[in-house]
């Protein structure tokens, strides 16, 4: 048995965060820990995993692995599993990564724990903590198959740096053109010059106490002071001040940031299980019964109007 | 052409959630059909509409409960039902064989679901009915085309929109942002009293997954709350921001 295996998510050589979670996730275990990297040249990112505690990276290679899909890619990991056979297989909880890991489950006959968010490994055995509910309750369940497969949420593992060898290893192709199945026509890429939503480390939410565009425009002011991405909850999307790629909350995005700031958001109980598990909360919201005090560690009974412009200037200081 | 929705029955996304016995107590929660499956059927119904399909099928595997689901969506407008029943106790594997079972012998040309429920949050059964079936699947839609036996779906994916056309038969998983569920009219409530539903056993699997316990979240700290002047809450907000939190400003 070989040790852990991270799927590294990329996207034209940037790397997303959780990759390093998972790294630093998978080190703590003590076992050997790979790196899996699928792309059309990706063996100079090998040093990047290592500095995260790669032993191996396995550079999977080769135009039918240029952008993620989904055939070829499982072809490809069920071929490599079953000639190395690791432990444990850890795949990022994104568009691509639950695609990916269910897919390849189902192939194996084997079951999946989805968006986990702690993990315990231990000789060959895996045991997950889920969120279910909307974060309403806690699940813990065991994988009973091998190897160990999970779906990692974003931004609730620490990254920590930890020197691994990083040798590596060419496996096999065993993937062709004949497995792609989805012909990928375009993809046109979010322009913002903000943090992605899941990937910040602050969060500046707006909702419908914003009003309109231009309160939304005092929120966005606000996040560019602090590097932030902008968030919203469904009455502000719903309005459209905001992309719908930019909901927080049940049928939104699922954050946990360093710091999540609300603004004019009452705290429904579908919003919070978007970023109740934020490391620090603060809101601001005239309401002194808003539900979302509930939950935040600083919240100020105020308008946003008033007090998001004195702050902005407050920080410059 | 035919299209089938898969409809899980899940807990009212408002429901407060408690423990009983170390398990989930349902006494008393209104249950609803999935939002997403919701939007699922409603994009089916359109198909219907704009004459791109004839059927609409519902499929839904739980308990006797979930006929309220297909009934539901009955009343939206689609044309019969099927329910499997199954323990739902039943994981994300041993649901995906059932389904894909009863989905196998409809035979359908549009496979339509959830991308997500809202109450296990696991993202996986129409992946696995995909590859349990030999067909594509493509995820979290926010717009589908058919034309020329082909499907093309817009997708909300990390950090962008994608764009992906597959071959039909194919599953297709939505977003909630596709459309606006429709709700059900009057009319509609009582056609689908008289509307076919077709009940049988699911076929028998083992779970892969095992639950070890359930648990409720730790409580939250109530943390610091000011009423006062704008500018002394934005002084104190950023002495916060700063000092505790230790944030940097750009
Ligand atoms: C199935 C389902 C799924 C849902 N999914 C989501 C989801 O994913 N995400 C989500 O967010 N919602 C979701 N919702 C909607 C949710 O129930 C709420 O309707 C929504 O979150 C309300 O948004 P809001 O807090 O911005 O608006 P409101 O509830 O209207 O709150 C606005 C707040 O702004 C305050 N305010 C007004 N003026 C000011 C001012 N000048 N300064 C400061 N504060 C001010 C008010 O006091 C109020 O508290 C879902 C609902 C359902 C049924
Ligand atoms: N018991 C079920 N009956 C019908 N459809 C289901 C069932 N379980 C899951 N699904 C479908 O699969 C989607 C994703 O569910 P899940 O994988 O459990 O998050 C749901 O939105 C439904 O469309």
């Amino acid at each position: 048995m070989a040790g852990t295996w991270v799927i590294v998510e990329q996207r034209d050589g940037n790397i997303r965060k959780v990759t390093y979670e998972m790294l630093s996730e998978a080190k703590k275990i003590g076992d050997e820990v790979s790196a899996v990297v699928f792309g059309k040249s990706v063996e100079g990112m090998a040093s990047e995993f290592a500095k995260y505690g790669a032993d191996k990276v396995y550079a999977v290679e080769g135009d039918v692995f240029a952008e993620y899909n989904t055939g070829a890619y499982v072809a490809q990991l069920a071929a490599m599993i079953a000639e190395y056979s690791p432990n444990a297989v850890l795949f990022a909880h994104t568009f691509n990564g639950r695609d990916f890991a269910s897919r390849l489950a189902q192939k194996l006959e084997a079951g999946l724990a989805t968006d986990a968010i702690a993990v315990e490994l231990s000789a060959g055995r895996g045991v997950f903590t889920r969120a279910i509910y909307a974060g309403k309750a806690i699940a813990k369940v065991e994988v009973t198959t091998n190897p160990v497969l999970a779906t990692i949420r974003a931004g609730v593992m620490e990254v920590a740096e930890s020197a691994g060898a990083g040798a590596v290893v060419k496996p096999a192709i065993a993937a062709t053109a004949g497995d792609v199945y989805q012909n990928i026509k375009s993809f046109v890429p979010t322009v913002s010059a903000r943090p992605d939503l899941t990937e910040a480390e602050t969060v500046v939410s707006g909702g419908r106490g914003c009003k309109g565009p231009d309160g939304i425009k005092i929120v966005e002011t606000l996040a560019d002071l602090l590097g932030a991405a902008v968030g919203g909850s469904r009455a502000s999307i719903d309005s459209g001040w905001l992309g719908h790629e930019l909901q927080v909350g049940q049928t939104g995005k699922v954050v946990c940031p360093n710091l999540y700031i609300a603004a004019g958001i009452s705290g429904a109980i579908q919003h919070l299980a978007g970023m109740s598990s934020s490391k620090f909360i603060a809101a601001i919201n005239t309401d002194p019964e808003a539900p979302i005090f509930n939950v935040s560690d600083f919240g100020v009974v105020a308008d946003l109007f008033k007090v998001i412009p004195t702050l902005c200037t407050e920080l410059k200081k | 052409m035919k299209v089938l929705v898969c409809v899980k029955q899940t807990f009212d996304t408002e429901a407060k959630i408690e423990l009983k016995d170390g398990k989930i107590a349902d006494a008393g929660i209104n249950l609803i059909i999935n939002p997403y499956d919701e939007v699922a059927v409603e994009g089916g119904i359109q198909l219907k509409e704009k004459k791109v399909v004839d059927e609409v099928v519902v499929l839904s595997a739980g308990s006797d409960k979930a006929m309220d689901a297909i009934r539901t969506a009955l009343a939206m407008g689609a044309d019969r039902g099927i329910l499997i029943k199954q323990d739902t106790g039943a994981d994300e594997y041993a649901r995906a064989i059932a389904l894909a079972a009863a989905i196998k012998e409809e035979n359908p040309d549009i496979i339509l679901a959830g991308h997500v429920a809202a109450d296990d949050g696991s993202s996986q059964v129409p992946t696995r009915i995909a590859e349990i079936l030999g067909l594509p699947h493509i995820n979290v839609i926010t717009n589908v085309e058919i034309a020329d036996g082909k499907a093309t779906c817009t997708c909300e994916a990390d950090g962008g929109t994608l764009v992906a056309e597959v071959a039909l038969p194919a599953v297709i998983s939505s977003q909630v942002s596709w459309n606006e569920p429709r709700y059900p009219s009057m009319k509609g409530i009582m056609q689908a009293k008289k509307k076919p539903v077709t009940t049988a056993d699911a076929v028998a699997a083992d779970n892969k997954v095992k639950i070890i316990e359930f648990a409720m979240p730790p409580a939250k700290q109530a943390g610091v709350k000011i009423d006062d002047e704008p500018d002394v809450c934005a002084a104190k907000l950023a002495d916060w921001m700063l000092n505790t939190v230790k944030i940097e400003v750009k």
